[in-house]
Protein backbone atom coordinates (compact mmCIF):
# COMPACT_ATOMS: atom_id res chain seq x y z
CA UNK A 1 0.00 0.00 0.00
CA UNK A 2 1.14 3.56 -0.78
CA UNK A 3 1.41 6.08 1.68
CA UNK A 4 1.29 9.49 1.07
CA UNK A 5 3.48 12.28 2.68
CA UNK A 6 1.02 13.74 4.99
CA UNK A 7 0.24 10.40 6.53
CA UNK A 8 3.79 9.46 7.21
CA UNK A 9 3.86 13.30 8.63
CA UNK A 10 1.14 12.56 10.55
CA UNK A 11 2.74 9.02 12.05
CA UNK A 12 5.76 10.70 12.91
CA UNK A 13 3.82 13.48 14.98
CA UNK A 14 1.84 10.95 17.10
CA UNK A 15 5.35 8.91 17.36
CA UNK A 16 6.43 12.27 19.01
CA UNK A 17 4.00 13.04 20.76
CA UNK A 18 3.60 9.67 22.46
CA UNK A 19 7.67 9.88 23.09
CA UNK A 20 7.10 13.02 25.31
CA UNK A 21 4.34 11.13 27.17
CA UNK A 22 6.95 8.54 28.14
CA UNK A 23 9.29 11.43 29.46
CA UNK A 24 6.68 12.92 31.42
CA UNK A 25 5.78 9.77 33.03
CA UNK A 26 8.71 8.38 33.45
CA UNK A 27 11.50 11.57 34.58
CA UNK A 28 9.35 11.62 38.07
CA UNK A 29 10.67 8.72 39.08
CA UNK A 30 14.24 8.81 37.61
CA UNK A 31 14.41 12.49 39.05
CA UNK A 32 13.35 10.50 42.50
CA UNK A 33 16.43 7.68 42.04
CA UNK A 34 19.03 10.26 40.90
CA UNK A 35 17.82 12.48 43.54
CA UNK A 36 18.15 9.74 46.24
CA UNK A 37 21.99 8.78 45.57
CA UNK A 38 22.87 12.08 45.36
CA UNK A 39 25.23 14.59 47.53
CA UNK A 40 22.83 16.91 49.82
CA UNK A 41 24.05 19.71 49.01
CA UNK A 42 23.98 19.58 45.89
CA UNK A 43 20.27 18.97 45.80
CA UNK A 44 19.52 21.52 48.09
CA UNK A 45 21.22 24.37 45.75
CA UNK A 46 20.19 22.67 42.98
CA UNK A 47 17.19 23.65 40.42
CA UNK A 48 15.47 22.40 37.62
CA UNK A 49 15.58 19.00 35.71
CA UNK A 50 18.26 16.51 37.06
CA UNK A 51 19.76 14.21 34.24
CA UNK A 52 21.68 12.33 36.38
CA UNK A 53 22.72 12.10 40.62
CA UNK A 54 24.33 14.95 41.36
CA UNK A 55 27.63 13.40 43.25
CA UNK A 56 27.70 10.00 44.42
CA UNK A 57 26.06 9.82 48.49
CA UNK A 58 24.96 6.58 50.26
CA UNK A 59 24.16 8.51 53.69
CA UNK A 60 20.38 8.69 53.02
CA UNK A 61 20.41 5.33 52.45
CA UNK A 62 22.13 4.40 55.70
CA UNK A 63 19.86 6.50 57.63
CA UNK A 64 16.63 4.96 56.10
CA UNK A 65 17.86 1.53 56.90
CA UNK A 66 19.26 2.71 60.01
CA UNK A 67 15.69 4.07 61.23
CA UNK A 68 13.90 1.20 63.09
CA UNK A 69 10.51 2.67 61.63
CA UNK A 70 10.77 1.31 58.06
CA UNK A 71 11.71 -2.68 59.34
CA UNK A 72 8.19 -2.01 61.21
CA UNK A 73 6.38 -0.29 58.58
CA UNK A 74 7.79 -3.56 56.06
CA UNK A 75 6.53 -6.07 58.63
CA UNK A 76 3.09 -4.54 59.30
CA UNK A 77 2.42 -4.05 55.37
CA UNK A 78 3.69 -7.35 55.08
CA UNK A 79 1.34 -8.75 57.59
CA UNK A 80 -1.66 -6.59 55.83
CA UNK A 81 -0.77 -8.29 52.20
CA UNK A 82 -0.44 -11.44 52.94
CA UNK A 83 -3.43 -12.02 55.54
CA UNK A 84 -5.66 -9.46 54.05
CA UNK A 85 -4.73 -10.80 50.54
CA UNK A 86 -5.94 -14.37 51.67
CA UNK A 87 -9.00 -14.00 53.76
CA UNK A 88 -9.98 -11.13 50.29
CA UNK A 89 -9.46 -14.44 47.93
CA UNK A 90 -11.29 -16.70 50.54
CA UNK A 91 -14.42 -14.52 50.94
CA UNK A 92 -14.56 -13.27 47.21
CA UNK A 93 -14.25 -16.77 46.25
CA UNK A 94 -17.10 -18.29 48.95
CA UNK A 95 -19.57 -15.54 47.98
CA UNK A 96 -18.81 -16.10 44.23
CA UNK A 97 -19.00 -20.03 44.64
CA UNK A 98 -22.73 -19.08 45.80
CA UNK A 99 -23.72 -16.90 43.76
CA UNK A 100 -23.07 -18.60 40.69
CA UNK A 101 -25.18 -21.41 41.89
CA UNK A 102 -28.86 -21.54 40.11
CA UNK A 103 -31.85 -22.91 42.11
CA UNK A 104 -30.67 -21.05 45.27
CA UNK A 105 -33.75 -19.26 46.46
CA UNK A 106 -31.94 -16.56 47.73
CA UNK A 107 -29.64 -15.96 45.73
CA UNK A 108 -31.07 -13.00 43.61
CA UNK A 109 -32.21 -11.09 47.04
CA UNK A 110 -28.13 -11.38 47.59
CA UNK A 111 -27.53 -10.40 44.49
CA UNK A 112 -29.51 -7.14 44.86
CA UNK A 113 -28.68 -6.59 48.17
CA UNK A 114 -24.70 -6.93 47.58
CA UNK A 115 -24.96 -4.57 44.22
CA UNK A 116 -26.79 -2.02 46.11
CA UNK A 117 -23.62 -1.23 48.15
CA UNK A 118 -22.19 -0.30 44.84
CA UNK A 119 -24.12 2.86 44.68
CA UNK A 120 -25.00 4.50 48.18
CA UNK A 121 -22.74 3.88 51.58
CA UNK A 122 -23.33 5.12 54.89
CA UNK A 123 -20.53 7.73 54.47
CA UNK A 124 -17.35 7.72 56.30
CA UNK A 125 -18.62 8.33 59.95
CA UNK A 126 -21.11 5.20 59.59
CA UNK A 127 -18.28 3.42 58.42
CA UNK A 128 -15.90 4.92 61.20
CA UNK A 129 -18.37 4.12 64.17
CA UNK A 130 -18.90 0.29 63.21
CA UNK A 131 -14.95 -0.68 62.93
CA UNK A 132 -14.64 1.32 66.04
CA UNK A 133 -17.53 -0.54 67.68
CA UNK A 134 -16.89 -4.02 66.58
CA UNK A 135 -13.40 -3.65 68.22
CA UNK A 136 -11.54 -3.30 65.41
CA UNK A 137 -9.58 -0.11 66.22
CA UNK A 138 -5.62 0.68 66.23
CA UNK A 139 -5.29 -3.31 65.35
CA UNK A 140 -3.91 -4.16 61.76
CA UNK A 141 -7.32 -6.48 61.50
CA UNK A 142 -8.49 -2.20 60.79
CA UNK A 143 -7.16 -2.67 57.28
CA UNK A 144 -8.01 -6.03 56.86
CA UNK A 145 -11.33 -7.21 58.05
CA UNK A 146 -13.83 -4.33 56.99
CA UNK A 147 -12.03 -4.71 53.17
CA UNK A 148 -12.82 -8.84 53.12
CA UNK A 149 -14.64 -8.04 49.86
CA UNK A 150 -14.90 -6.12 47.31
CA UNK A 151 -18.01 -6.24 45.38
CA UNK A 152 -16.71 -5.32 41.97
CA UNK A 153 -14.24 -8.06 42.04
CA UNK A 154 -16.52 -10.21 43.45
CA UNK A 155 -19.19 -9.90 40.67
CA UNK A 156 -16.60 -10.64 38.44
CA UNK A 157 -15.78 -13.53 40.06
CA UNK A 158 -19.18 -14.79 40.05
CA UNK A 159 -19.28 -14.23 36.34
CA UNK A 160 -16.34 -16.11 35.51
CA UNK A 161 -17.49 -19.07 38.48
CA UNK A 162 -20.73 -19.58 36.16
CA UNK A 163 -18.51 -19.84 32.85
CA UNK A 164 -17.69 -22.90 34.28
CA UNK A 165 -19.62 -26.26 32.52
CA UNK A 166 -21.93 -27.73 34.54
CA UNK A 167 -21.26 -31.11 33.70
CA UNK A 168 -17.91 -31.23 35.57
CA UNK A 169 -19.70 -30.58 38.53
CA UNK A 170 -22.15 -32.86 37.86
CA UNK A 171 -19.88 -36.32 37.35
CA UNK A 172 -17.81 -34.24 40.52
CA UNK A 173 -21.52 -35.02 42.48
CA UNK A 174 -21.89 -38.49 41.24
CA UNK A 175 -18.76 -38.82 42.79
CA UNK A 176 -19.97 -37.92 45.90
CA UNK A 177 -18.65 -34.60 46.16
CA UNK A 178 -19.71 -31.81 48.19
CA UNK A 179 -19.77 -27.99 47.39
CA UNK A 180 -16.14 -27.42 49.19
CA UNK A 181 -14.42 -29.91 47.06
CA UNK A 182 -16.54 -28.22 44.18
CA UNK A 183 -15.16 -25.27 44.86
CA UNK A 184 -11.28 -26.10 45.88
CA UNK A 185 -11.04 -28.45 43.53
CA UNK A 186 -12.67 -27.94 40.19
CA UNK A 187 -13.99 -24.22 40.07
CA UNK A 188 -11.15 -22.72 41.60
CA UNK A 189 -8.33 -24.80 39.96
CA UNK A 190 -9.76 -24.03 36.66
CA UNK A 191 -10.42 -19.98 37.27
CA UNK A 192 -6.69 -19.66 38.33
CA UNK A 193 -6.27 -16.67 36.16
CA UNK A 194 -9.25 -14.53 37.78
CA UNK A 195 -8.35 -15.77 41.01
CA UNK A 196 -4.81 -14.49 40.05
CA UNK A 197 -5.75 -11.31 38.60
CA UNK A 198 -8.11 -10.53 41.79
CA UNK A 199 -5.40 -11.38 43.92
CA UNK A 200 -2.91 -8.97 42.22
CA UNK A 201 -5.43 -6.26 42.40
CA UNK A 202 -6.30 -6.72 45.82
CA UNK A 203 -2.75 -7.37 46.52
CA UNK A 204 -1.64 -3.54 45.33
CA UNK A 205 -4.90 -1.98 46.96
CA UNK A 206 -3.05 -3.35 50.53
CA UNK A 207 0.54 -2.40 50.14
CA UNK A 208 -0.59 1.01 48.49
CA UNK A 209 -3.71 1.59 51.08
CA UNK A 210 -2.86 4.32 53.31
CA UNK A 211 -6.10 5.97 54.35
CA UNK A 212 -7.93 3.67 56.82
CA UNK A 213 -4.55 2.61 58.89
CA UNK A 214 -4.77 6.79 59.04
CA UNK A 215 -7.99 6.66 60.31
CA UNK A 216 -7.83 3.55 62.68
CA UNK A 217 -4.36 2.94 63.79
CA UNK A 218 -2.94 4.69 66.91
CA UNK A 219 0.15 2.80 67.73
CA UNK A 220 3.50 3.49 65.81
CA UNK A 221 4.45 -0.20 66.15
CA UNK A 222 1.22 -0.72 64.18
CA UNK A 223 1.50 1.85 61.78
CA UNK A 224 2.36 -0.01 57.66
CA UNK A 225 5.16 1.61 55.25
CA UNK A 226 2.69 3.85 53.53
CA UNK A 227 1.66 6.00 56.85
CA UNK A 228 5.49 5.81 58.02
CA UNK A 229 6.18 7.41 54.35
CA UNK A 230 3.70 10.07 55.10
CA UNK A 231 5.35 11.39 58.06
CA UNK A 232 8.09 11.34 56.00
CA UNK A 233 6.94 13.05 52.52
CA UNK A 234 3.30 15.04 53.80
CA UNK A 235 4.22 15.68 57.44
CA UNK A 236 7.96 16.07 56.41
CA UNK A 237 9.50 14.92 59.60
CA UNK A 238 12.27 13.41 59.38
CA UNK A 239 13.84 14.30 62.78
CA UNK A 240 13.66 10.93 64.16
CA UNK A 241 15.86 9.56 61.64
CA UNK A 242 18.77 12.91 61.75
CA UNK A 243 18.78 13.09 65.52
CA UNK A 244 22.25 13.43 66.30
CA UNK A 245 23.26 15.88 63.41
CA UNK A 246 23.44 19.13 63.87
CA UNK A 247 20.43 21.21 62.38
CA UNK A 248 21.86 22.84 59.21
CA UNK A 249 22.90 19.12 58.43
CA UNK A 250 19.60 17.42 59.76
CA UNK A 251 18.08 19.93 56.65
CA UNK A 252 20.54 19.19 54.18
CA UNK A 253 20.26 15.33 54.74
CA UNK A 254 16.55 15.31 55.06
CA UNK A 255 16.07 16.43 51.61
CA UNK A 256 17.60 13.48 50.13
CA UNK A 257 16.06 11.15 52.82
CA UNK A 258 12.73 11.20 50.91
CA UNK A 259 14.06 10.59 47.97
CA UNK A 260 15.34 7.07 49.05
CA UNK A 261 12.62 6.50 51.28
CA UNK A 262 10.36 6.44 48.43
CA UNK A 263 13.02 4.21 46.62
CA UNK A 264 12.81 2.11 49.35
CA UNK A 265 9.42 1.68 49.67
CA UNK A 266 8.30 1.88 46.18
CA UNK A 267 10.63 -0.37 44.66
CA UNK A 268 9.54 -3.79 45.81
CA UNK A 269 6.20 -2.93 43.63
CA UNK A 270 8.07 -1.21 40.62
CA UNK A 271 10.60 -4.61 40.46
CA UNK A 272 7.28 -6.92 40.34
CA UNK A 273 5.07 -4.81 37.91
CA UNK A 274 6.50 -5.85 35.06
CA UNK A 275 6.11 -9.48 35.56
CA UNK A 276 2.65 -9.02 36.90
CA UNK A 277 1.97 -6.46 33.75
CA UNK A 278 -0.39 -8.42 31.83
CA UNK A 279 -1.78 -10.61 34.50
CA UNK A 280 -3.94 -6.72 35.32
CA UNK A 281 -4.43 -6.06 31.46
CA UNK A 282 -6.00 -9.27 31.48
CA UNK A 283 -7.50 -8.33 34.77
CA UNK A 284 -8.93 -5.27 32.90
CA UNK A 285 -10.50 -7.32 30.06
CA UNK A 286 -12.04 -9.38 32.78
CA UNK A 287 -13.80 -6.64 34.66
CA UNK A 288 -14.73 -4.90 31.08
CA UNK A 289 -16.37 -7.81 30.30
CA UNK A 290 -18.56 -7.68 32.49
CA UNK A 291 -19.15 -3.88 32.16
CA UNK B 1 -49.09 -19.34 45.97
CA UNK B 2 -50.47 -20.05 49.12
CA UNK B 3 -48.64 -20.14 52.52
CA UNK B 4 -47.91 -23.67 53.31
CA UNK B 5 -46.58 -24.20 49.72
CA UNK B 6 -44.35 -21.33 50.25
CA UNK B 7 -43.39 -22.62 53.18
CA UNK B 8 -42.45 -26.50 52.42
CA UNK B 9 -41.00 -24.76 48.87
CA UNK B 10 -38.80 -22.65 51.32
CA UNK B 11 -37.91 -25.75 53.49
CA UNK B 12 -37.06 -27.73 50.80
CA UNK B 13 -34.22 -25.21 49.79
CA UNK B 14 -32.89 -24.43 53.11
CA UNK B 15 -32.43 -28.95 53.08
CA UNK B 16 -31.28 -28.58 49.91
CA UNK B 17 -28.63 -25.68 49.93
CA UNK B 18 -27.86 -25.87 53.52
CA UNK B 19 -24.25 -26.12 53.17
CA UNK B 20 -24.16 -23.20 50.32
CA UNK B 21 -26.15 -21.09 52.91
CA UNK B 22 -23.48 -21.83 55.31
CA UNK B 23 -20.12 -21.04 52.95
CA UNK B 24 -22.15 -17.81 52.22
CA UNK B 25 -22.86 -16.79 55.99
CA UNK B 26 -19.38 -15.27 56.19
CA UNK B 27 -19.86 -12.93 53.37
CA UNK B 28 -23.54 -12.29 54.73
CA UNK B 29 -21.90 -11.30 58.03
CA UNK B 30 -19.31 -9.34 55.92
CA UNK B 31 -21.97 -7.07 54.39
CA UNK B 32 -24.51 -6.91 57.17
CA UNK B 33 -21.62 -5.51 59.44
CA UNK B 34 -19.50 -3.33 56.84
CA UNK B 35 -22.46 -2.34 54.68
CA UNK B 36 -25.65 -2.03 55.80
CA UNK B 37 -24.33 -1.25 59.82
CA UNK B 38 -23.18 1.87 58.53
CA UNK B 39 -26.62 2.35 56.28
CA UNK B 40 -28.17 2.08 59.92
CA UNK B 41 -25.93 4.02 61.31
CA UNK B 42 -26.78 7.38 58.67
CA UNK B 43 -29.57 7.45 61.49
CA UNK B 44 -27.07 9.83 63.61
CA UNK B 45 -27.54 12.55 61.15
CA UNK B 46 -31.01 12.95 62.12
CA UNK B 47 -29.69 12.63 65.74
CA UNK B 48 -27.43 14.33 68.33
CA UNK B 49 -24.91 11.64 68.46
CA UNK B 50 -22.80 10.95 71.60
CA UNK B 51 -20.74 7.96 71.73
CA UNK B 52 -21.75 7.50 75.22
CA UNK B 53 -25.52 6.90 74.62
CA UNK B 54 -25.16 5.07 71.59
CA UNK B 55 -27.23 5.32 68.25
CA UNK B 56 -30.30 4.20 70.01
CA UNK B 57 -30.93 6.78 72.55
CA UNK B 58 -29.12 9.10 71.26
CA UNK B 59 -31.70 12.45 70.84
CA UNK B 60 -33.09 12.98 67.58
CA UNK B 61 -32.85 16.76 66.28
CA UNK B 62 -34.86 16.18 62.85
CA UNK B 63 -33.10 18.09 59.70
CA UNK B 64 -31.09 20.38 61.98
CA UNK B 65 -27.29 19.37 60.58
CA UNK B 66 -28.89 19.19 57.16
CA UNK B 67 -29.70 23.17 57.75
CA UNK B 68 -27.25 24.32 59.87
CA UNK B 69 -25.29 22.43 56.35
CA UNK B 70 -27.40 24.11 53.73
CA UNK B 71 -26.93 27.54 55.49
CA UNK B 72 -23.49 27.92 56.50
CA UNK B 73 -20.74 29.35 54.55
CA UNK B 74 -19.13 26.04 53.88
CA UNK B 75 -22.25 24.77 51.75
CA UNK B 76 -21.48 26.72 48.35
CA UNK B 77 -18.10 26.43 48.71
CA UNK B 78 -17.61 22.71 49.01
CA UNK B 79 -20.29 22.04 46.57
CA UNK B 80 -18.97 25.00 44.43
CA UNK B 81 -15.41 23.47 44.36
CA UNK B 82 -16.56 19.38 44.19
CA UNK B 83 -18.62 20.75 40.85
CA UNK B 84 -16.01 22.30 39.29
CA UNK B 85 -13.16 19.39 39.87
CA UNK B 86 -15.65 16.81 38.74
CA UNK B 87 -16.68 18.61 35.56
CA UNK B 88 -13.53 19.25 34.68
CA UNK B 89 -12.15 15.93 35.64
CA UNK B 90 -15.06 14.58 33.20
CA UNK B 91 -13.90 17.20 30.60
CA UNK B 92 -10.08 16.99 30.85
CA UNK B 93 -9.60 12.97 32.80
CA UNK B 94 -12.20 11.31 31.20
CA UNK B 95 -11.01 12.02 27.59
CA UNK B 96 -7.45 11.32 27.89
CA UNK B 97 -7.07 7.56 28.08
CA UNK B 98 -9.18 7.76 24.75
CA UNK B 99 -7.05 9.75 23.43
CA UNK B 100 -3.97 7.83 25.23
CA UNK B 101 -5.64 4.79 23.38
CA UNK B 102 -6.25 6.34 19.95
CA UNK B 103 -2.61 7.49 19.93
CA UNK B 104 -0.87 3.91 20.65
CA UNK B 105 -3.29 2.19 18.65
CA UNK B 106 -1.79 4.16 15.81
CA UNK B 107 1.71 2.66 16.15
CA UNK B 108 2.36 -0.26 14.02
CA UNK B 109 5.78 -1.20 15.65
CA UNK B 110 5.38 -3.54 18.33
CA UNK B 111 8.39 -2.91 20.45
CA UNK B 112 7.40 0.76 20.73
CA UNK B 113 4.01 0.01 21.34
CA UNK B 114 4.80 -1.78 24.55
CA UNK B 115 7.51 0.74 26.05
CA UNK B 116 4.86 3.25 25.59
CA UNK B 117 2.42 1.35 27.24
CA UNK B 118 4.72 -0.18 30.02
CA UNK B 119 5.76 3.71 30.49
CA UNK B 120 2.13 4.96 30.77
CA UNK B 121 0.66 2.22 33.27
CA UNK B 122 3.46 2.44 35.83
CA UNK B 123 2.34 5.35 37.71
CA UNK B 124 -0.80 3.72 38.63
CA UNK B 125 1.11 1.08 40.62
CA UNK B 126 2.75 3.93 42.89
CA UNK B 127 0.78 4.86 46.09
CA UNK B 128 -0.84 7.71 46.08
CA UNK B 129 1.05 9.05 49.12
CA UNK B 130 4.03 8.56 47.22
CA UNK B 131 2.49 10.41 44.22
CA UNK B 132 1.24 13.31 46.62
CA UNK B 133 4.91 13.65 47.53
CA UNK B 134 6.04 13.79 44.53
CA UNK B 135 3.56 16.64 43.50
CA UNK B 136 4.51 18.82 46.25
CA UNK B 137 8.20 18.66 45.67
CA UNK B 138 7.84 19.22 42.28
CA UNK B 139 5.71 22.14 42.39
CA UNK B 140 7.12 23.83 45.54
CA UNK B 141 9.54 27.38 44.71
CA UNK B 142 12.13 25.30 43.82
CA UNK B 143 10.48 22.67 42.44
CA UNK B 144 11.22 21.15 38.82
CA UNK B 145 7.88 22.44 37.55
CA UNK B 146 7.93 25.67 39.44
CA UNK B 147 11.99 25.93 37.11
CA UNK B 148 10.72 25.51 34.58
CA UNK B 149 7.24 27.10 34.62
CA UNK B 150 9.77 29.86 36.13
CA UNK B 151 11.48 29.95 33.17
CA UNK B 152 8.12 31.19 31.02
CA UNK B 153 7.37 33.96 33.29
CA UNK B 154 6.08 32.18 35.89
CA UNK B 155 6.39 33.40 39.44
CA UNK B 156 8.20 31.01 41.14
CA UNK B 157 6.46 30.21 44.68
CA UNK B 158 5.58 27.13 46.14
CA UNK B 159 2.73 26.38 43.79
CA UNK B 160 0.07 24.20 46.01
CA UNK B 161 0.19 27.89 48.37
CA UNK B 162 -1.84 29.12 45.61
CA UNK B 163 -5.76 28.64 45.11
CA UNK B 164 -5.71 29.65 41.52
CA UNK B 165 -3.58 26.41 40.90
CA UNK B 166 -5.27 23.88 42.92
CA UNK B 167 -6.83 22.46 40.46
CA UNK B 168 -5.29 22.21 37.14
CA UNK B 169 -2.57 20.34 39.30
CA UNK B 170 -5.07 18.04 40.63
CA UNK B 171 -6.49 17.22 37.18
CA UNK B 172 -3.21 17.47 35.36
CA UNK B 173 -1.50 14.78 38.22
CA UNK B 174 -4.95 12.68 38.20
CA UNK B 175 -3.97 12.68 34.32
CA UNK B 176 -0.28 11.60 34.80
CA UNK B 177 -1.23 8.73 37.20
CA UNK B 178 -4.30 7.32 35.65
CA UNK B 179 -4.93 7.74 31.92
CA UNK B 180 -1.99 4.67 30.52
CA UNK B 181 -3.89 3.08 32.98
CA UNK B 182 -7.32 3.14 31.71
CA UNK B 183 -6.32 3.49 27.92
CA UNK B 184 -6.26 -0.46 28.54
CA UNK B 185 -9.87 -0.71 28.43
CA UNK B 186 -10.34 1.21 25.54
CA UNK B 187 -7.11 -0.51 23.51
CA UNK B 188 -9.41 -3.91 24.20
CA UNK B 189 -12.29 -2.48 22.49
CA UNK B 190 -10.17 -1.36 19.68
CA UNK B 191 -8.72 -4.14 18.70
CA UNK B 192 -12.24 -6.00 18.44
CA UNK B 193 -13.18 -3.21 15.64
CA UNK B 194 -13.18 -5.35 12.38
CA UNK B 195 -9.96 -4.63 10.46
CA UNK B 196 -11.78 -5.52 7.10
CA UNK B 197 -13.58 -2.12 7.63
CA UNK B 198 -10.55 0.27 7.62
CA UNK B 199 -9.61 -1.76 4.60
CA UNK B 200 -12.75 -0.58 3.03
CA UNK B 201 -12.40 2.77 4.14
CA UNK B 202 -8.89 3.05 2.68
CA UNK B 203 -10.02 2.13 -0.74
CA UNK B 204 -12.14 4.75 -1.08
CA UNK B 205 -9.65 6.97 0.13
CA UNK B 206 -10.47 7.63 3.73
CA UNK B 207 -7.58 8.97 5.28
CA UNK B 208 -6.47 8.65 8.78
CA UNK B 209 -8.68 11.19 10.26
CA UNK B 210 -11.33 10.27 8.28
CA UNK B 211 -11.00 6.86 9.48
CA UNK B 212 -10.74 7.30 13.11
CA UNK B 213 -14.19 9.40 12.60
CA UNK B 214 -15.62 6.94 11.45
CA UNK B 215 -15.16 3.72 12.00
CA UNK B 216 -12.85 3.76 14.94
CA UNK B 217 -14.75 6.15 17.43
CA UNK B 218 -18.12 4.50 16.78
CA UNK B 219 -16.53 1.45 17.40
CA UNK B 220 -15.57 2.16 20.62
CA UNK B 221 -18.58 4.39 21.81
CA UNK B 222 -20.53 1.70 23.78
CA UNK B 223 -17.37 1.20 25.84
CA UNK B 224 -17.28 4.93 26.29
CA UNK B 225 -20.73 5.19 27.16
CA UNK B 226 -20.66 2.43 30.09
CA UNK B 227 -17.91 4.03 31.55
CA UNK B 228 -19.00 7.37 31.22
CA UNK B 229 -22.40 6.58 32.79
CA UNK B 230 -20.11 4.37 35.80
CA UNK B 231 -17.97 8.10 36.15
CA UNK B 232 -21.64 10.01 36.35
CA UNK B 233 -22.25 7.73 39.33
CA UNK B 234 -19.06 8.69 41.21
CA UNK B 235 -19.34 12.51 40.11
CA UNK B 236 -19.40 14.11 43.41
CA UNK B 237 -17.00 11.10 44.77
CA UNK B 238 -14.09 13.89 44.48
CA UNK B 239 -10.99 11.64 45.36
CA UNK B 240 -10.58 12.85 48.58
CA UNK B 241 -8.01 11.17 49.24
CA UNK B 242 -5.31 13.05 47.21
CA UNK B 243 -6.91 16.16 47.92
CA UNK B 244 -6.27 15.66 51.73
CA UNK B 245 -2.51 15.16 51.37
CA UNK B 246 -2.41 17.76 48.89
CA UNK B 247 -3.95 20.69 50.35
CA UNK B 248 -3.81 23.16 53.69
CA UNK B 249 -5.54 26.17 54.95
CA UNK B 250 -4.47 28.93 52.58
CA UNK B 251 -6.44 26.95 49.20
CA UNK B 252 -9.57 25.60 50.85
CA UNK B 253 -11.37 28.30 48.97
CA UNK B 254 -10.56 26.00 45.66
CA UNK B 255 -9.75 22.19 47.29
CA UNK B 256 -12.11 22.06 50.10
CA UNK B 257 -14.44 19.21 48.41
CA UNK B 258 -18.04 17.56 50.19
CA UNK B 259 -15.72 14.41 51.03
CA UNK B 260 -12.59 15.98 52.48
CA UNK B 261 -14.79 17.73 54.14
CA UNK B 262 -16.68 15.33 55.75
CA UNK B 263 -12.97 14.02 56.77
CA UNK B 264 -12.03 16.82 58.30
CA UNK B 265 -15.42 17.81 60.48
CA UNK B 266 -16.06 13.88 61.37
CA UNK B 267 -12.82 12.67 61.95
CA UNK B 268 -10.75 15.58 62.70
CA UNK B 269 -13.24 18.17 64.71
CA UNK B 270 -15.70 15.06 65.77
CA UNK B 271 -18.74 16.53 64.75
CA UNK B 272 -20.00 12.80 63.96
CA UNK B 273 -23.56 14.04 63.22
CA UNK B 274 -23.08 16.93 61.29
CA UNK B 275 -20.47 15.48 59.01
CA UNK B 276 -22.47 12.13 58.50
CA UNK B 277 -25.95 14.70 57.76
CA UNK B 278 -23.34 15.87 54.97
CA UNK B 279 -21.96 12.90 53.63
CA UNK B 280 -25.35 11.56 53.12
CA UNK B 281 -26.60 14.61 50.99
CA UNK B 282 -23.39 13.57 49.13
CA UNK B 283 -24.45 9.75 48.14
CA UNK B 284 -28.01 10.99 47.42
CA UNK B 285 -26.95 13.58 44.83
CA UNK B 286 -24.94 10.60 43.51
CA UNK B 287 -27.35 8.54 43.63
CA UNK B 288 -29.17 10.97 41.40
CA UNK B 289 -26.67 11.51 38.85
CA UNK B 290 -26.17 7.70 38.26
CA UNK B 291 -30.21 6.74 37.73
CA UNK B 292 -30.02 10.16 35.44
CA UNK B 293 -27.13 9.96 33.12
CA UNK B 294 -28.35 5.76 32.91
CA UNK B 295 -31.30 7.07 31.65
CA UNK B 296 -30.16 9.43 29.35
CA UNK B 297 -27.79 7.15 27.90
CA UNK B 298 -30.81 4.54 27.30
CA UNK B 299 -32.80 7.36 25.42
CA UNK B 300 -29.92 8.76 23.61
CA UNK B 301 -27.74 5.11 22.92
CA UNK B 302 -29.56 2.31 24.21
CA UNK B 303 -27.16 1.25 26.07
CA UNK B 304 -27.41 1.28 29.95
CA UNK B 305 -26.38 -0.45 33.15
CA UNK B 306 -29.76 -1.91 33.76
Amino acid sequence: MKTTRYERISLNLIYFVLFLLIIATVYPLLHVVFASFSNPNEIIAHKGLLWKPLGFNLEAYRLVFSNPGIYTGYRNTLFIVVVGVALNLLMTALGAYVLSRKNVMWNKLFMMLITFTMFFSGGLVPFYLVVKGVGLYNTLWSTIIPFAVNTFNLIVMRTSFQAVPDSLEESAKIDGANHFTILFKIIIPLSLPVIAVMGLYYAVEKWNGWFYASIFIQDHNLYPLQIFLREILILSSTDNMTSGSAVGEQFQIGATIKYATIVVATLPILCVYPFIQRFFVKGVMIGALKG
Amino acid sequence: MNKTAFRAKLIRDFVTNKYLYLMMLPVIAFYAVFNYAPMYGVLIAFKEYSPLKGIMDSPWVGLHHFTTFFESYYFLRVLKNTLIISVYSLLFEFPAPILLALLINEVRNKTYRKVVQSATYMPYFISMIVIAGLIRDFTDSGGVINTIYAYFGGDGTAMLQHAGLFRPIYILSEIWQKAGWESIIYLAALMAIDQEQYEAARMDGAGRLKQMWHITLPGILPTIVILFILRMGNLLNVGFEKIILLYNPVVYETADVISSFVYRKGLLEFSWSYSTAVGMFNSIINLILLVLANWLSRRITSNSLW
